[in-house]
């Protein structure tokens, strides 16, 4: 301790900082060395500070992978700037990594760039001989690439201040991040503290002796020094990621039952509101597999009680078969699919939007359902709140679509007040209204009110057969015919309520950019900054994906070309195998150019990864033939 | 000057209902004649009578075969859901209304096959409910194949040289599985043993699971004709503690072994003659096992400000 009372004590060198608009960094390591925490806190740090923030997180499929390993990449992006941020940047301007292997997967991503400060651990250059050679020779390969490197003794300068280096590194790494970018010393003393709320004094000045230290580090040792300037705001903000928001929008939906199965990247919902859901009044079940998650979360509802499901692909997939249940014998529910890699396991830990399709026409026979897409971190919550809403008005399951990038990208937003009218009134046990029916389908708009257990007068047997108005096997096959068109009516019912699109840029030009879910942010980036540069390029991002916004087609009339941006697979034109006929587009694509008759192209690819604007730019310049970025 | 509104002096006086059979029977029953689901069915509906439950209040949970019709033919609340998973639906509709009556109604294709893995969850959740598995030992809706209770060696459409496994012995596996709380056995063809043990497990507070085991006179006729003729077939499980049939009743059985419900050991052992004769009673029960319906009414009716409250201090969490 006493060399930490030196370096605290000593006069710090005068540094001068440069005044940047963004920065994005990159913190890599072994799974379990705590990068992540220390990415989550330096977005909250900056948030605090009045940033513009977002995070993303790099995860390995495994939760030991092997130690020093390509694969084993664990990490975090953090993108903070002056202004707001909605996607995950471009290349990243400094990456601290705590070994040289697991630069080696970010690197294939292209995540970096000529320039990036590389701030490495060296202390792989005097471990085993084999070790050695293979950081040695990455240092070379690092250098070829343009990156500025450091090599910086983190365990040996942890040592100084405690015995396990690998607990704490995080922590040093964080206060170096925080000298560098000129983070505030004492939020971020704040942030740890809050961290290690439930250890012991010690533990928690450790940590903070070692954010110190860090700080002290970078400010001494290293020669760049920026500042982020914000514009704090006055509003009262939260800061949470996707994942969060969807738990404490279930909460405030009134949700009672949150019936779920574990999943990645899913289950870090149900996490998040299983402290407070009890005293929220609601419960969550935890079944034995997917499709009893579903089916307790329907027999709950057609009890009367609110139910959502919370699941990825693989267990949608399972879930269909009560799924079509649900859309035949009108039952409200939530489901929630938070987007993997696909099909099969697929990529469990990363991003896609491949469900679309499957979430629209998976069941057997005709199942229309409502289809939502929140496209930020706020609307992830409210858009829970809406769904609950729309599934007891319409008596009907509502999908809610999000993605791996949306459930554990962090992004600051103005912390909702919590209205009491977002609630569901309590469950009718009042007497069912003589003379009218368990489905008396509204002949323009297809809806019913429907009968819950224990109104008298109310009873009726549910089923999934086809059934009449009074719910009884329908042995007449225009009865079916009636059926199914009354629950299709519903949607168009939904269908004329809903508003246009709001475009991004003019009403007509080169090209319209279609894009839906957690994209946004990078689309309209991209968007904007093509624009800035003269590029007739608009955008715009659809949330109602059943039934679709209305008003597309003639907005599609005033582009040359329209195309969609999106995160599943597409066969792209120039292979000698594809052509016109046999391409099989990206999924809003393929139900675009089905929906509205527009030949409309798709920019779509299944790297596992968040789209950055750099990559939609340099499409553009394709497309356009322009030059759009630097 | 304090002033009445008109409806001042009335007053409500409660209407004492009392539901005779024909309050819980609804269309006509589309099983086949000589079937021993016509027999379950007036026996439930003469249970609900008994216990005078009002209608609205009952819910009856099936999944899909020829037993799982058996809703549509009840004038109560019922769910016809798919096959093979009526026990978490009927799971999901005790968790949270503790004023409802559970019926699960399921075949052993539905439960013992397609939905074994609900099966196994359900008897560990041990909600208050009756489960009433009608075992014809065939797959009757989609016409004779083998079902997992077929003796080995039946002739089904499956298997026309006869099944080639050992079924499975529903009574030995449920009473093999964690937190089981009431097994018992009965034979469609025998009325007052049958509306003996429906009492007994409507009464049981937990998860009370009842086979039955049912006649299929179209595709199982040679299965279950010996039984049922037979007096030698049946054996009665008797005790204070288990299904008690009035001594005219009890009469009627040649064969009647002592068994005490409470012991699990004993209960397997006779649960190993399924395999040979038809022991019926009640084989095993504890009124104390842990109830998962119970956890999920232990904080209904939450006020609004309360749960508002619980948000925003979770909400807390992320301020910055």
């Amino acid at each position: 301790m006493s060399n930490n009372s030196e370096t605290i004590k000593s006069e710090p060198v005068k540094i001068e900082r440069k005044q940047i608009r963004e920065a994005v960094v990159e913190i890599v390591s072994d799974s379990g060395e705590g990068a992540q925490k220390c990415g989550q806190s330096l977005g909250t740090i900056s948030a605090k500070m009045g940033n513009g923030v977002w995070t993303v997180e790099i995860i390995p499929a495994e939760i030991r992978p092997p130690a020093r390993s390509k694969a084993g990449a664990s990490g975090i992006r953090v993108r903070m700037g002056s202004k707001k941020v909605t996607n995950m940047g471009d290349h990243a301007d400094m990456v601290v990594a705590l070994n040289e292997q697991v630069l080696y997967g970010r690197i294939d991503q292209n995540a970096y760039k000529s320039g990036t400060y590389l701030l490495i651990e060296n202390k792989w250059a005097t471990d085993t001989e084999e070790t050695n050679a293979a950081y040695t020779e990455s240092i070379q390969k690092f250098k070829a690439l343009g990156y500025i490197i450091h090599e910086i003794p983190m365990e040996k300068e942890c040592l100084k201040h405690v015995s396990d280096p690998r607990k704490g590194k995080n922590m040093w790494v964080l206060g170096l991040l925080c000298n560098i970018y000129d983070r505030d010393l004492s939020i971020a003393a704040e942030q740890v503290k809050a961290i290690f709320s439930k250890k012991s004094d010690d533990i928690i000045q450790s940590n903070i002796d070692l954010l110190h230290a860090g700080y002290a580090y970078a400010n001494d040792k290293l020669p760049m020094h920026f500042t982020i300037p914000s514009k704090i705001s006055k509003e009262d903000f939260v800061v949470m990621n996707g994942n969060e928001a969807v738990s404490l929008g279930v909460m405030a939906a009134g949700i009672e039952v949150c019936s779920m199965y574990p999943i990645t990247p899913a289950t870090s919902a149900s996490h998040a509101m299983a402290e407070k859901m009890e005293s929220a009044g609601g419960l969550i079940h935890q079944a034995e597999d997917e499709i009893a998650a579903i089916g307790f979360a329907i027999g709950a509802s057609y009890a009367g009680q609110t139910a959502v499901t919370i699941t990825s692909g693989p267990g949608i997939a399972l879930k269909t078969e009560f799924i079509g249940l649900a859309v035949m014998a009108e039952v409200p529910l939530v489901i929630v699919d938070v987007q993997r890699g696909g099909p099969s396991t697929g990529l469990p830990t990363k991003v896609e939007q491949g469900d679309l399709l499957a979430v629209l026409y998976g069941a057997a026979g005709d199942a229309p359902k409502i289809v939502l897409a929140p496209s930020t971190i706020e609307e992830c919550f409210h858009y829970i709140i809406l769904a609950r809403k729309l599934a007891e008005s319409f008596r009907t399951p509502v999908f809610v679509l999000t993605d791996a990038n949306l459930a554990t990208g962090v992004q600051p937003f103005p912390r909702p007040k919590i209205k009491s009218a977002w609630f569901p009134d309590p469950i009718d046990q009042s007497k069912w209204e003589e003379g009218v029916k368990a489905y008396d389908w509204d002949p323009d708009t297809g809806l019913s009110k429907r009968p819950i257990p224990g109104q008298k007068g109310g009873m009726y047997t549910l089923t999934g057969l086809a059934h009449d108005e009074e719910s009884h096997v329908a042995y007449d096959p225009a009865i079916n015919q009636r059926a199914a068109e009354s629950r299709s009516r519903k949607l168009a019912a939904l269908h004329k309520t809903l508003k246009e699109p709001k475009i991004l840029g003019d009403k007509s030009g080169d090209l319209l950019l279609v894009g839906w879910g957690s994209t946004r942010g990078a689309i309209e980036e991209a968007v904007e900054r093509a624009r800035e540069r003269g590029a007739k390029v608009s955008s715009l991002h659809l949330h109602f994906l059943s039934p679709m916004e209305p008003g597309l087609k003639s907005i599609f009339k005033n582009f040359k070309k329209v195309m969609t941006v999106e995160i599943n697979y597409s066969d792209t034109i120039g292979n000698p195998l594809i052509t016109e006929e046999n391409r099989r587009y990206a999924q809003l694509a393929w139900y675009l150019r089905a929906q509205t008759l527009t030949d409309i192209d798709c920019f779509s690819n299944v790297y596992g990864q968040p789209l950055s604007p750099i990559q939609i730019l340099e499409m553009l310049e394709k497309k356009l033939d322009l030059t759009l970025t630097e | 000057m304090i002033s009445l509104q008109p409806d001042f002096c009335d007053i409500e006086i409660p209407e004492k209902e009392n539901y005779s059979i024909e309050d819980y029977s609804s269309s006509k029953a589309r099983w086949c004649s000589g079937c021993g689901a016509h027999t379950i069915l007036h026996s439930v509906q003469k249970l609900c009578t008994d216990e005078q439950l009002p209608p609205e209040k009952t819910v009856f949970v099936s999944g899909i075969g020829c037993s799982s019709r058996f809703p549509h033919y009840m004038k109560t609340y019922g769910f016809h859901g798919l096959h093979g998973r009526a026990f978490p639906v009927a799971s999901g509709v005790k968790f949270r209304r503790p004023d409802l009556h559970v019926f699960v109604i399921t075949g052993d294709g539905d439960c013992c096959s397609i939905g074994a893995g609900h099966w196994v969850h359900a008897i560990r959740y041990n909600m208050k409910m009756v489960v009433l598995l009608f075992d014809n030992s065939i797959y009757g809706l989609t016409k004779k194949q083998t079902s997992p209770t077929s003796p080995l060696g039946t002739h089904t459409n499956t298997h026309p040289t006869g099944s080639v496994l050992p079924p499975i012995n529903p009574i030995q596996s449920t009473l093999g599985l964690a937190n089981v709380s009431f097994v018992a056995q009965t034979v469609d063809w025998k009325p007052a043993h049958l509306n003996a043990t429906l009492k007994k497990a409507y009464d049981h507070p937990g998860l009370a699971f009842v086979r039955i085991v049912q006649r299929c006179p179209i595709w199982m006729r040679e299965n279950y004709e010996p039984t049922v003729k037979d007096p030698d077939a049946i054996t009665v499980l008797n005790h204070e503690n288990g299904i008690v049939l009035e001594e005219q009743a009890l009469k009627k059985f040649r064969h009647i072994q002592e068994h005490d419900p409470s012991n699990l050991v004993k209960a397997r052992e006779i649960a190993e003659l399924v395999k040979t004769t038809t022991p019926i009673g009640l084989f095993y029960q504890n009124k104390e096992g842990t109830r998962y319906d119970e956890y999920g009414a232990h904080n209904l009716g939450v006020p609004v400000e309360d749960r508002i409250d619980a948000i925003n201090s979770l909400m807390d969490r992320y301020a910055i």
